[in-house]
């Protein structure tokens, strides 16, 4: 355990009679109070906690929207409305639901790209981050079973094309199962509401094996190199408790500017037109957070051994199980990418790629960007979003199976820091008023 | 058989035209309302104006069903009196059953909802060549341009340009997906007889009213979000400061 | 030295208790949304209040209206009938109360049409006492002011809030 031997002792003869019995207040002190941190992380380490944050104003928004919501095909539609329009605040719960969903995304991408950034999936962290993927994925699953639950046409044409692709996969028996019955309709919206209620618990069930294995093997840090001794550390509480606050503080003014001002931000026109499953919508799209995956599944619009269809339901699923083999893929000893000049480039032109790929996954299918010319069919042709999609995708797969890899054999790292404590006096006198005469040197941020 | 060959035609096109919807659909000119911007609200009159025009004109072919009778006296809406939403209430005709059990109509009462115009999907097909007219509760939220856009539709009929056959029975619009749409021009100048003297009884004041109500209608809460929206970041940001100053605080004697 | 460390003490508590309160009234804030939407919605709300006209009710008759979801009887009540009940003397009553005290004007009755034995509705009935109500479930019969006169049910048919609104027009609730 990389916080040692337990430091906690009971204040009184109540705490120490219940500590003999279920050490519960042992476990909160060791694990949340005096847990040793790291001293030197900075504020993309606190999205773990925004994340718990994020998870909880979910269940409990979504718990109290349960008492109203019907799940039923001909009531759904009307009983969001009722919830905006009739239940006492029900239109503020309502959209920090909704809104809660994006903002819980945007946390955890930031959070998986911190972890890519410093390496933190390197071992002994596989499995904490594999438990981050598996969240991740059920967070997606989530999102997804939620955004049907409206029946809206967005909500009926998005289940109808997601469960069409596992048929793809898995075979029309398999989708009529999961329908409960030939097409997406009640049944299916029924199941899809159990579910959704299920899964954010099955998360926080998972998240606390991730935080359990986080406290296991210890914080990683922007160095990458672990910490040696109590000089290194600080006990969470209060030093990071108090970073947590007031981040989260930050972070609810942006959510709030969000829900009472821009609630639709996110949001797509066709979700207040009621689902008829008659009529397609002009243009079908996922939730933002996750539309670059479906851009990977477009960009896939030829043979190559495999249907186009099913190609293009292979490579969208690939793009999330790649990530369970990231802590094998890497291959270089240096985890931080603040020492490693390479990878840091690579690592920014994937955050961009990946923000491209949502872009094109939100746009209308075979729109051209740059047109070079007529078709047969009188319409434009040139460079369109599917070629950019391809693109997209080829550097999304060429970052993890082939940059990883291969930088880790032939990239020189700058010169690592003996410890965390000196990396951090190192940075205090660069970063300090220098003295008259003497010129300070330029500080390495990352 | 001419109305099953224009709803084919109506569908046919639609379907047609679909891809290149999106990419060619004209954007409607934005228009300044009242409720626009953080600090936006509705202007009362406007909105009362605006159902006058819905009740005259729209609610003919239009219903309204996700919004109650009771709303019109709503705070952050028209805010009619009581006994004028009443009176509203009572001029519209909803399902009730007789002393039999046959299915008839009785007068509104506030506690109803506004009524459906036809019975069912299929009788509105019916009776309009096909083309239902879409209840309008949420129609200011469920189109891009929200009520700029019904605005737009609303003062965008006119003659077809060269080339371009409109179907018959169908007419052209400037801002509609695809040009064609199933709606005769509803709005005249004159038209709507307001009580308020110095407003222009013009096809765009319509419109905008019109468009303003529906955006009401759509989103009655607005108000209401914006008030406590502001006192919500104001707080926070106040919080937010004492939060930094009490991180700085516990972190001043550590290296880090 | 000390008094600095004291001093510094002092302010540094402060910062912390002012922003702990302050977060704390926040949390107490937003639970209250929370709390409140579990309170009737506004739907709910409207029909809190039913609204009864009285002119298609002749002498003699009887309508049931649903108010909270409850059937409430508005009976227009002949002279004979309301000579009746004033008759009642008190004594012979399981539950005493005065027929004038149960109605605002004589002729006309609003009760709640739930036997407060064990909540079925009784049928009017002129075997039991004219003019009156038996209960086919356990018997009890209440007489033309809702009161109970004999059998298991031990209150009177409750009256609800109700004003007049005009002449021909009652509000309840």
């Amino acid at each position: 355990m990389a916080s040692g031997p337990s430091t906690y002792t009971p204040s009184n003869g109540l705490m120490r009679w219940i500590d003999e019995r279920l050490p519960i207040m042992r476990f909160a002190n060791d694990n949340l109070l005096s847990f040793p941190t790291p001293k030197n992380l900075n504020y993309a380490y606190t999205f773990g906690a925004i994340l718990f944050y994020c998870l909880v104003i979910q269940i409990v928004t979504g718990i109290v929207l349960a008492m109203h919501f019907v799940p039923n095909s001909t009531m759904a539609f009307n009983s969001v409305e009722y919830i905006m329009r009739d239940v006492n605040y029900g239109w503020l719960i309502r959209y920090i639901h909704m809104n809660g969903a994006s903002f819980f995304f945007i946390a955890v991408y930031v959070h998986i790209f911190r972890g890519i950034y410093y390496g933190s999936y390197k071992a002994p962290r596989e499995i904490l981050w594999i438990l981050g993927v598996i969240i991740f994925l059920l967070m997606c699953a989530t999102g997804f079973l939620g955004y049907t639950l409206p029946w809206s046409q967005m909500s009926l044409w998005g289940a109808n094309v997601i469960t069409n692709l596992l048929g793809a996969l898995l075979g029309q028996d398999f989708t009529q199962w999961l329908w409960g019955g030939y097409s997406v309709d009640n049944p299916t919206l029924q199941r899809f509401f159990s579910l959704h209620y299920l899964l954010p618990f099955v998360i926080l069930g998972v998240s606390v094996l991730h935080v359990w294995a986080l406290h296991h093997v210890g914080n990683n840090n922007p160095t990458g190199i672990e910490p040696k001794g109590p000089q290194d550390t600080v006990p969470l509480m209060p030093y990071y408790t108090a970073k947590y606050y007031f981040v989260i503080a930050l972070f609810t003014i942006a959510f709030a500017v969000v829900v009472f001002y821009a609630p639709n931000l996110f949001g797509h026109v066709d979700h207040y037109v009621e689902g008829n499953p008659l009529k397609t919508p002009a243009h079908i799209a996922p939730e933002w957070y996750l539309a670059a995956f479906y851009a990977m599944l477009r960009a896939i619009d030829f043979n190559f051994i495999l249907d186009s269809k099913v190609l293009g339901v292979l490579v969208m699923v690939g793009a999330i199980g790649i990530l369970f083999l990231v802590p094998w893929l890497d291959t270089s000893k240096v985890r931080s990418a603040r020492y490693r000049p390479v990878f840091w480039w690579c690592f920014w032109i994937f955050v961009a790629d990946y923000a491209v790929l949502s872009w094109a996954g939100l746009q209308p299918a075979g729109v051209v960007l740059f047109q070079t010319g007529v078709g047969d069919d009188g319409n434009p042709v040139g460079f369109s979003i599917t070629h950019l999609s391809q693109i997209g995708t080829i550097y999304y797969f060429g970052f993890f199976l082939v940059i990883m890899p291969l930088l880790g054999l032939f990239e020189t790292p700058r010169p690592l820091p003996e410890s965390i404590a000196t990396a951090v006096l190192a940075k205090k006198k660069g970063g300090a008023a220098a003295p008259a005469g003497a010129t300070s040197a330029p500080e390495t941020r990352v | 058989m001419k109305k099953i060959a224009l709803a084919a035609a109506l569908a046919l096109a639609a379907s047609a035209t679909a891809p290149a919807i999106a990419a060619t659909a004209v954007e409607p000119p934005a228009v300044e309302w009242s409720f626009d911007g953080p600090f936006g609200t509705y202007d009362r009159n406007q909105l009362k104006r605006g159902f006058q025009v819905f009740r005259e004109v729209c609610s003919a072919c239009h219903s309204l069903k996700l919004v109650a009778f009771r709303n019109l006296k709503d705070p952050g809406g028209p805010e009619f009196t009581e006994a004028e939403a009443k009176a509203i209430a009572a001029g519209f005709q909803v399902p009730a059953l007789d002393d039999t059990g046959q299915p008839t109509t009785r007068d509104g009462i506030l506690a109803d909802h506004f009524p459906l115009v036809y019975p069912n999907d299929i009788a509105a097909h019916a009776a309009n060549n096909g083309a239902a007219p879409p209840d309008l509760s949420l129609m200011a939220k469920a189109r891009e341009g929200g009520p700029s856009y019904i605005h737009a539709i609303l003062t965008g009929f006119h003659e077809a340009p060269a080339g371009v056959t409109v179907p018959e029975g169908a007419y052209y619009n400037e801002y509609m997906a695809g040009h064609i749409i199933a709606m005769a021009p509803p709005l005249k100048d004159g038209q709507v007889e307001y009580a308020e003297a110095n407003v222009p009884r013009t096809v765009d004041q319509y419109a905008k009213d019109v468009s303003a109500f529906l955006m009401w209608a759509a989103e009655p809460k607005l108000e209401a979000r914006h008030r406590l929206g502001m006192g919500v970041v104001i707080f926070l940001s106040l919080l937010s400061v004492l939060l930094y100053l009490s991180y700085r605080r516990v972190w001043r004697n550590v290296d880090h | 030295m000390s008094a600095a460390t004291h001093d510094e003490a002092t302010r540094r508590d402060f910062l912390y208790v002012f922003s702990g309160a302050a977060a704390g009234v926040g949390v107490a804030v937003t639970a209250w949304p929370f709390i409140d939407q579990m309170n009737p919605s506004a739907a709910t709300q409207a029909l809190a209040t039913t609204e009864v006209p009285l002119a298609p009710i002749a002498e003699g008759q009887q309508i049931t209206v649903m108010w909270q979801g409850k059937p409430t009887w508005v009976r227009r009540r002949t002279a004979a009938e309301i000579e009746q009940v004033r008759a009642m003397p008190n004594s012979e009553l399981k539950d005493p109360q005065p027929d004038q005290e149960r109605v605002k004007k004589p002729e006309w009755l609003v009760v709640i049409g739930i036997c407060t034995h064990l909540g079925c509705i009784p049928n009017r009935d002129n075997t039991g006492q004219p003019g009156g109500y038996l209960c086919a479930c356990h018997g009890s019969v209440y007489d033309a002011s809702g009161r109970i006169l004999r059998g298991p049910a031990p209150l009177n048919l409750p009256v609800p809030p109700y004003e007049f609104v005009s002449d021909t027009l009652i509000r309840i609730g």
